[in-house]
């Protein structure tokens, strides 16, 4: 496997911005930078992850992957696919260059997410650089694991701010034998409804999403069983299934390419068609709604806060030059104080990507 | 560091604990201390100088103001049933049960989610949604018993857990108190939320970064079909090719488990499970899913464990015969029990692949130190259990059974796996932390646990040792077969 271990340089360079108390910009292939704050952030030096990489260990029938930070995510995904497995949590790349260790900093996860888990649920250890430049390891290549505290889940769309990843293990899953995508005709509250009701019944549903006043339902599974469920849910077999699901992971579907903001509601499964002004795609059955609005920021986090939910500019409108919204929903005083103290655990001087998750972290 | 001796003046104590209005229920009297003196891991007991019920929130909260205030320590409970001393109480401070806290609070058909108090029992929210056909995923042994807050405090696993993952995979939010007595929500009821993952971080903390007093947990639909099938060996490690062999056919079963000739013969004189005994290794594959899917599998799997070279495939007729090849493994901890007077349960975790090798190296320890072993395997995620005989009454065989099982421990950290599974680290595997974490590691995990309780009150001298404890060894210690909550199913 191609690839080099570059963790002593890495370590040198965070141990030289502590001791002077420099910031530092944690990048791996530069395909999410636009991802988080950038209000108030002092970017300070470059640390650069993407030659860190490399496959470390993959072994099938183990079911687990250990690489360095840096290796390409379209990598992994190649040595997978080879052994007819994948990453179940369908990572979006949003560039070639994306690697593991922003997936997993960023914590994203595609549409199989309700049905398979997010990219948290599939890891099982890393090592990582503390902002002190330690290098420490934490849980390990095994499902089961209850030693110590879960530090490496932690990492997980922590945005680099507590350490610097250096190896993520994940576990990974056989491919699906057979894949099978309906297309209903149907107003999306009967669609969020529907995708309920399925959700509630013991079929092999891995996907269920509505764009352009479609709904696209997924199956995975043995044939038999897909057959199966297909005819309990109707609809039109997708010619081009994978295509589609990509480009909606991707982003690549004409609702994206927008001036106006693009923001992510994440919501309890049940709460059906939002009332917001501007252009909806639901994924996740429901419990994902990306909007495109310039509806005023403190409306839309308002209206989903009502029903359990948090809503993240995912990408701020080009239309403004200089973003003045957090990306984040803020969080309660009691809790970003827990935040501020954890974050001190981990990086006392607040050197790892300052204030690109919240003010102070 | 924060020391883990308290000086607290019990009266005081006890008098602002009474001033609590509505007053929780206090325990003061020794006889009434005495059922509280150990958990599941009876090996170690202690007096607390006081326990508390409380059964409201705001009692919680105020209780924890009030230690926090004078200093207390205070460890919680939720049904005792944990295996590692996680539950132990400190001779200076509360012993805080949640055993009052037992109502289910909403069930939501729609979300698929219940949202619960801390002292539900595991099984009790599986019955709970049994008409809507939903249930809770995740099985410890002792889920009739153990509660959903012990649970989450120890991020328990079970037999299903290859493919339905553990605690922290089946959970939304908790509530949760800190030790200055706020109140936290922690998670949400969407799938994700801002901010980092303090869901995980609380799951498996043993305790010692908060009380965990509401969970709110996913509910996954019934499967359709389940079917068991039974393999025999006469090798263990054609029994580990197996396993490998099924996985790597893109098959997760839903429960895949391990168990070798001591603990097939133990099993089978108890259960009468009709298990071959001349075998040795047996497997045991669940296959759970639609009628379709897990008829292809069983077909798929019936084929692998044939050309696996298995002397014998069964596959169960119906649900009773499913039931019976079950019942012996799930009694093979009391089998054993009869077999010695005392046993170890060790509960590491290695790559599969590696099982010859560690099976072998058990056996060479067991000549090594003189004393039979008995090796149950959830062997689909590489979670072993072996169980070392011995005779606390016989001068020595104590210290070398401890010797014996700190040396599989040490094993399974060095072929890149864990030294606990699912029972937790606990008072029981405190030092064993020492061969699987180095100091910065230690120091880091440290350093998290003062972010919440910076001055160790919660649960003190628990699940990560100090810095100069790395030493000794120690596990579970069952005298004369004589488990805690006997009545529990232990695998």
């Amino acid at each position: 496997m191609t690839g080099q271990d570059r963790s002593l340089a890495l370590q040198a360079q965070v141990l030289a911005a502590y001791s002077q108390g420099n910031a530092l910009t944690i990048q791996g292939g530069n395909s999410k930078t636009w991802y988080g704050n950038h209000l108030n952030s002092i970017q300070g030096e470059t640390l650069f992850l993407a030659e860190h990489s490399g496959i470390l260990n993959y072994e099938p029938s183990e079911l687990v992957i250990t690489a360095r930070a840096g290796t390409r995510l379209s990598d992994i995904e190649a040595s997978l696919t080879a052994e007819k497995q994948c990453l179940a949590f369908e990572p979006p790349h949003f560039a070639a260059t994306a690697t593991l260790g922003g997936t997993i900093a960023c914590n994203f996860s595609g549409s199989a997410r309700p049905y398979l888990g997010a990219a948290r649920d599939f890891v099982l250890g890393c090592k990582l650089l503390n902002g002190k430049g330690e290098i420490l390891q934490f849980g390990g290549q095994v499902m089961k694991n209850v030693a110590g505290y879960d530090v490496s889940r932690l990492m997980a769309g922590a945005l680099g701010t507590l350490g610097v990843l250096l190896e993520i293990s994940l576990r990974v899953l056989p491919k699906p034998e057979t894949e099978l995508t309906l297309v209903k005709a149907l107003t999306a509250k009967e669609l969020l409804q529907q995708a309920n009701a399925y959700a509630r019944l013991p079929l092999p549903l891995t996907a269920c999403a509505y764009v352009n006043g479609q709904a696209y339902l997924r199956l995975s599974g043995s044939a038999g069983s897909v057959k199966q469920a297909a005819t309990l849910i109707g609809g039109e077999a997708l010619l081009e299934p994978e295509s589609f699901w990509l480009s909606l992971r991707e982003q690549q579907l004409r609702f994206f390419q927008t001036e106006q903001a693009l923001w992510r509601l994440s919501v309890p499964a049940d709460t059906g068609v939002l009332a917001l002004e501007g252009e909806t795609i639901y994924d996740w059955g429901g419990a994902l709604c990306w909007l495109v609005s310039d509806l005023d920021p403190s409306i839309i986090r308002e209206a989903v806060s009502q029903v359990g939910g948090h809503a993240s500019l995912f990408r701020p409108s080009t239309r403004q030059t200089q973003t003045t919204t957090n990306s984040f929903q803020p969080l309660s005083p009691e809790l970003l104080r827990y935040h501020r103290k954890l974050k001190q655990a981990f990086d006392p001087k607040g050197i790892l990507n300052p204030n690109r998750l919240y003010n102070g972290l | 560091m924060s020391s883990l001796s308290f000086q607290p003046d019990r009266n005081l104590l006890i008098r602002a604990l009474q001033a609590i209005r509505p007053q929780p229920l206090i325990l003061t009297k020794p006889e009434e201390l005495k059922p509280y003196e150990c958990d599941g891991l009876s090996a170690y007991r202690k007096l607390p100088l006081i326990v508390v019920l409380p059964d409201t929130i705001e009692q919680v909260q105020s209780i924890l103001k009030i230690c926090h205030a004078q200093k207390v320590p205070v460890v919680a409970r939720g049904a005792g049933t944990g295996l590692s001393g996680g539950a132990l109480p400190h001779e200076q401070g509360i012993l805080l049960s949640l055993a009052k806290f037992t109502k289910i609070l909403d069930i939501n058909p729609e979300r698929r989610t219940a949202t619960v108090q801390p002292g539900v029992r595991n099984l009790a929210i599986t019955q709970a949604v049994d008409h809507l056909g939903l249930y809770y995923a995740p099985d410890p042994s002792s889920q009739i018993a153990c509660t959903i807050g012990g649970n989450v405090a120890e991020n328990s696993g079970g037999v299903h857990c290859l493919k339905y993952g553990l605690t922290v995979h089946n959970i939304l939010q908790i509530k949760l108190v800190t030790i200055e007595g706020e109140l936290l929500t922690i998670g949400s009821h969407s799938l994700d939320s801002p901010g980092y993952d303090f869901l995980a971080l609380m799951t498996g903390s043993e305790g010692m970064l908060g009380i965990i007093v509401e969970v709110t947990v996913k509910l996954l639909p019934k499967p359709e079909r389940v079917q068991v099938l039974l393999a025999a060996f006469d090798d263990v490690i054609k029994a580990g090719a197996a396993v490998g062999a099924i996985i790597s056919a893109g098959i997760i079963p839903a429960g895949l488990e391990m168990m070798d000739g001591p603990a097939i013969q133990a099993a089978e004189a108890f259960a009468h499970a009709g298990y071959p005994t001349e075998a040795a290794a047996i497997l045991l594959c669940e296959l759970d899913g639609t009628n379709a899917e897990v008829s292809e599998q069983l077909m798929r799997v019936h084929d692998i464990l044939v050309s696996s070279d298995a002397t014998e495939v069964r596959t169960a007729k119906d649900a009773q015969e499913a039931a019976i090849f079950w019942k012996g493994r799930k009694s093979a901890f009391p089998a054993v029990g009869r077999l010695s007077p005392d046993y170890y349960c060790m509960d590491g975790t290695i790559p599969r692949k590696h099982l010859p090798q560690v099976l072998q190296s058990i056996n060479e320890f067991s000549k090594e130190f003189g004393l039979a072993v008995a090796n149950v395997f959830h062997a689909g995620d590489g979670n072993l259990h072996p169980l070392i005989l011995f005779d606390a009454n016989q001068p020595g065989e104590l210290e070398r059974a401890e010797a014996f099982g700190g040396k599989i421990l040490e094993l399974c950290v060095t072929v890149g796996g864990t030294i606990t599974g699912e029972h937790g680290v606990g008072m029981e595997k405190i030092n064993q932390m020492c061969a699987q974490f180095n100091s910065l590691e230690l120091s880091q995990f440290h350093a998290v646990k003062a972010a919440f309780d910076p001055e160790g009150l919660l649960n003190p001298g628990k699940a990560i040792p100090t810095l100069q404890r790395c030493a000794e060894f120690g596990a579970m210690h069952v005298h004369q077969g004589q488990l805690p909550h006997a009545e529990l199913e232990r695998f």
